[in-house]
């Protein structure tokens, strides 16, 4: 499935984690991302949030952080697409 | 090529360092660069900028925020009035003609000169960043913080945020601050590449993104 919040997600975490257009393209709902991807420290994923944030036009709260929501590309596209009004 | 020029502070004067290309030409470049974490993100960019700069005939002068990178002074005694008031010393030290203002630089730099602002961002933004990775990592060593909280106690007492001892000044002068430009030419991500290198969560480097920069500087400083 892809659609342009799928898009503009994997663009972003280009950016912020430096994939390349490659592996960005490759990252599978199951793929992990906190906890899998040594890159996103707690400074990394404040820097990911913001940039949510700014993109998607949503606000995210402190508590609405935790592994769930950021463990695989999936349960974060399901987060932002939450977020969104369009789950 | 390293330079030092002479900053005051509560110490009285300290040598800060600069990278400098320095050839007394007509167009003198002041860079302001951005705060914290992004600063060191964006170095390397900005130094290969500068050999561009270099390269068509501009001089090109990047000075280290007082208490950052090689700085000797005490980070948890800056503010964003002592970051200005050494930014503006710097400028007069190299007699800089224009200014390029990187991210939260655009918070810093001195106003009176031309130039541009690369991707301004509002200091409560860069504070909400720092703020929250803070409460992730006392979240993961299962600890519960907020960020309000922390917010308010930053601004009475200072606070230590992502290895920073921030200043109770610097906490409100973030809380508040807005980009400063006033009539510099804004430029967006979109003129330099696809991705920039500050959001990057490990240090980068894109050679073409240094020459479109550098490119953007000396038409636009000709014109």
């Amino acid at each position: 499935m892809t659609d342009q919040t799928d898009t503009d997600l994997r663009s972003l975490l280009n950016d912020v984690l430096g994939l390349g257009p490659t592996r960005a393209a490759a990252l599978m709902p199951d793929s992990g991302l906190f906890g899998a991807l040594p890159e996103l420290d707690s400074m990394a994923v404040a820097g990911l949030l913001t940039e949510i944030e700014d993109r998607f036009d949503v606000v995210i709260e402190d508590d609405e952080v935790d592994g769930d929501m950021l463990g695989t590309f999936g349960d974060l596209l399901a987060f932002i697409r939450a977020k969104r009004g369009e789950a | 090529m390293p330079a030092s020029w002479p900053c005051p502070g509560p110490a009285g004067i300290a040598d800060e360092h600069a990278v400098v290309f320095d050839r007394a030409r007509a167009v003198r470049l002041l860079i302001v660069p951005p705060l914290f974490e992004e600063m060191n993100r964006s170095r390397r960019m900005l130094i290969e900028t500068q050999r561009c700069l270099d390269a068509l005939e501009l001089d090109s002068m990047l000075p280290d925020l007082p208490g950052c990178n090689e700085s000797l002074q005490s980070f948890s005694a800056q503010s964003l009035g002592s970051w200005r008031a050494a930014m503006e010393t710097a400028a007069r030290h190299f007699a800089a003609t224009h200014v390029l203002a990187v991210r939260g630089g655009a918070l810093v730099f001195p106003t009176r000169l031309p130039g541009w602002v690369l991707e301004p961002v509002k200091g409560a933004s860069i504070l909400r960043q720092l703020l929250r990775a803070r409460v992730l990592s006392a979240k993961e060593s299962g600890r519960e913080e907020n960020s309000a909280d922390l917010l308010e106690e930053g601004r009475n007492i200072g606070l230590e945020l992502a290895g920073y001892r921030l200043s109770a000044a610097l906490v409100a002068g973030l809380d508040s601050a807005v980009p400063e430009d006033e009539g510099q030419r804004v430029i967006r991500q979109a003129e330099l590449g696809v991705s920039a290198l500050w959001l990057r969560s490990e240090p980068g480097e894109d050679p073409a993104q240094s020459a479109a920069l550098a490119q953007i500087i000396a038409s636009e400083a000709a014109a």
